[in-house]
């Protein structure tokens, strides 16, 4: 079984969508109290790669994803998956949400088989590849605990397996790792990057934290304060699979860490001049950086 | 199996070693002492406690209350008040879960009936109770009735107050998954709500058993006479009625008898509810 089931895991039934944002604005409010949170934006979410969206906390990134995802809609422009537009929430598109959102009262199993039950496919199949995806997330002995008897990286990961088991296009991971502690946070990142180089489905990553994002990237978009367009994009052109240890040592990596700073930076000056408490934080803490680089 | 006895026994005995049991039978003791000691202390020394020389003393009640387990009439009286409590109880479970749950889901609906339902809402289920008489043909249906109402808006408020609770994201969750309305109402409502509804109910009982009592009390007791005299009405009658023979010991008898039987029902549905939320258990 753990054979047959292996070999569902290893054939990708195709390598996701692509995703092409263009224009898209979205503000909250009416007339005077009017706040935009998105102002004509666009990027790409290529095929098969891993795009990591990088931005100062509080920069519309959540907004962008409740768009992707299709939960809200834009006031203006358009979101295009594989030439279709996105009308609604669908299962091409799943979201790993902060902090995850497994459902409390359904075990592990529960939460991992909550798709397939939805649609109707409660088959032997589904019930094998939710056994070899409990596997190898390390979560077989934890097929009956509830989310909160799970520690906080193995929730992460029983999320991940739920989104991964409805085979999506495109995975949708806002800050997944966010709130773990530094020693769970680069296992959970090592176990990711693994996963990914596994699959290879296209992934749209939200992080804050830059060395992530270097780590696990093949592209990262650098967002604009709000209202929040895409500010520039850094090609992470490092071999797969990366090693955390050598990527801190290796010059490429760093030239790229020192770009990306430096191009935060100047958005968090930006909004910093437009009185932004978050951006005067960001500008203390990785001042210091870049001059002792 | 051995390991679970065993940490059952450990936790037993480390809980009747540990300070705060011993904090709380002390203080029980000191308190039936001061009760005896003050309803008692005119008869010792001349001197009368305010109010507390006007109650019975603890010994005089527990005695009271042996003579009356031995008595069928008693047991007829808790028995009324148990099922007119439980009949109230259950149809305000029945009537208030889907009310709650459909308030929360439809805007609609919750616009039509939430005006109606806070102007209801505020009146005593007590000053329900002559007009109860007048509506309901018997008197057993208008005490069963204010019972009713007694549970059924606190477990109202709790099913929309849980229903709304529910965090957005395992509705986008759901959605996404490609749930349909019915899957998320049965898989990602029901459930959510599930905790504020044994809440609900938890609270709702012991409001019942308040009610109820009261109710009995006024109504005059609904079947009395069905087993003779002041027995036949439930608790709440079978304490007016000793007020009225000036049988104080068994006021109070009466009383903490309602204490037990309300603490007996509320455990009951907190064990209840423990098992239809495992989910919450800790470990």
């Amino acid at each position: 079984m753990a054979h047959i089931a292996s070999t569902q895991i290893n054939a990708p039934t195709s390598f996701g969508s692509e995703i092409v944002v263009k224009n898209v604005s979205k503000s909250y409010g009416t007339d005077v109290f009017t706040k935009e949170v998105v102002q004509n934006c666009s990027f790409t979410i290529e095929r098969s790669k891993l795009t990591v969206m990088i931005g100062p906390s509080g920069c519309g990134k959540s907004t962008l994803i409740r768009l992707l995802a299709g939960f809200e809609r834009p006031n203006s422009g358009t979101v295009k998956v594989d030439d279709k537009p996105v009308t609604g929430p669908g299962v091409d598109r799943l979201v790993c949400f902060q902090e995850t959102a497994l459902f409390p009262w359904m075990t592990t199993y529960d939460n991992i088989m909550y798709g397939p039950r939805a649609r109707g496919e409660d088959t032997p199949e589904m019930r094998d590849f939710a056994e070899a995806l409990l596997q190898k997330v390390g979560l077989a002995a934890f097929r009956k605990k509830y989310p909160s008897q799970l520690s906080g990286g193995m929730q992460r990961r029983a999320e991940l397996a739920r989104c991964m088991i409805n085979k999506p296009a495109v995975m949708i991971l806002d800050e997944p790792f966010r709130g773990l502690d530094a020693m769970t946070k680069r296992l959970m990142q090592e176990y990711y990057a693994n996963l990914y180089n596994e699959f290879r489905r296209t992934t749209f990553f939200v992080t804050t934290d830059i060395d992530e994002a270097i780590y696990l990237a093949d592209r990262i978009l650098i967002m604009s304060n709000i209202p929040t367009r895409v500010s520039s994009v850094i090609d992470v052109d490092l071999p797969r699979p990366r090693n955390a240890e050598n990527i801190t040592e290796s010059d490429e990596a760093n030239a790229i860490k020192m770009q990306a700073l430096q191009l935060l930076h100047q958005e968090a000056m930006k909004s910093f001049a437009r009185g932004s408490k978050a951006a005067a934080d960001f500008i203390e803490a990785y001042s210091k950086r870049i001059s002792k680089d | 199996m051995m390991n679970q006895v065993e940490a059952i026994f450990l936790k037993a005995t480390s809980f009747i070693t540990g300070e705060e049991f011993w904090r709380g039978v002390v203080a029980i003791i000191v308190f039936f002492i001061f009760w005896e000691v003050g309803s008692r202390s005119e008869a010792w020394s001349g001197f009368a406690f305010p109010w507390i020389s006007q109650v019975p003393p603890p010994t005089a009640v527990l005695l009271e209350m042996f003579k009356l387990i031995q008595e069928p009439s008693f047991w007829h009286s808790a028995y009324l008040s148990t099922l007119r409590v439980f009949e109230g109880f259950i149809a305000a479970m029945i009537v208030g879960i889907p009310l709650g749950l459909a308030m929360a889901v439809s805007r609609v609906f919750y616009g039509i009936t939430f005006p109606v339902f806070e102007v209801l809402r505020p009146i005593p289920p007590l000053a329900w109770v002559p007009a109860s008489i007048i509506f309901w043909p018997t008197q057993e249906l208008s005490i069963a009735f204010v019972t009713f109402l007694g549970a059924f808006f606190t477990i109202v408020i709790n099913v929309i107050g849980g229903a709304r609770a529910i965090d957005v994201r395992y509705f986008q969750a759901a959605r996404s998954m490609g749930s349909s309305t019915w899957d998320i109402f049965r898989r990602i409502i029901l459930p959510g709500t599930l905790p504020s509804i044994v809440v609900g109910a938890t609270v709702g009982v012991g409001i019942t058993w308040a009610v109820v009592v009261a109710a009995e009390m006024i109504s005059g007791g609904g079947s009395a006479g069905s087993m003779g005299g002041a027995a036949g009405g439930g608790l709440g009658f079978f304490i007016w009625n000793s007020y009225v023979g000036g049988s104080y010991t068994q006021i109070v008898a009466g009383m903490i008898s309602i204490g037990i039987a309300g603490y007996i029902s509320s455990a009951a549905i907190r064990k209840l509810g423990d098992l239809l939320t495992p989910w919450l258990a800790e470990g």
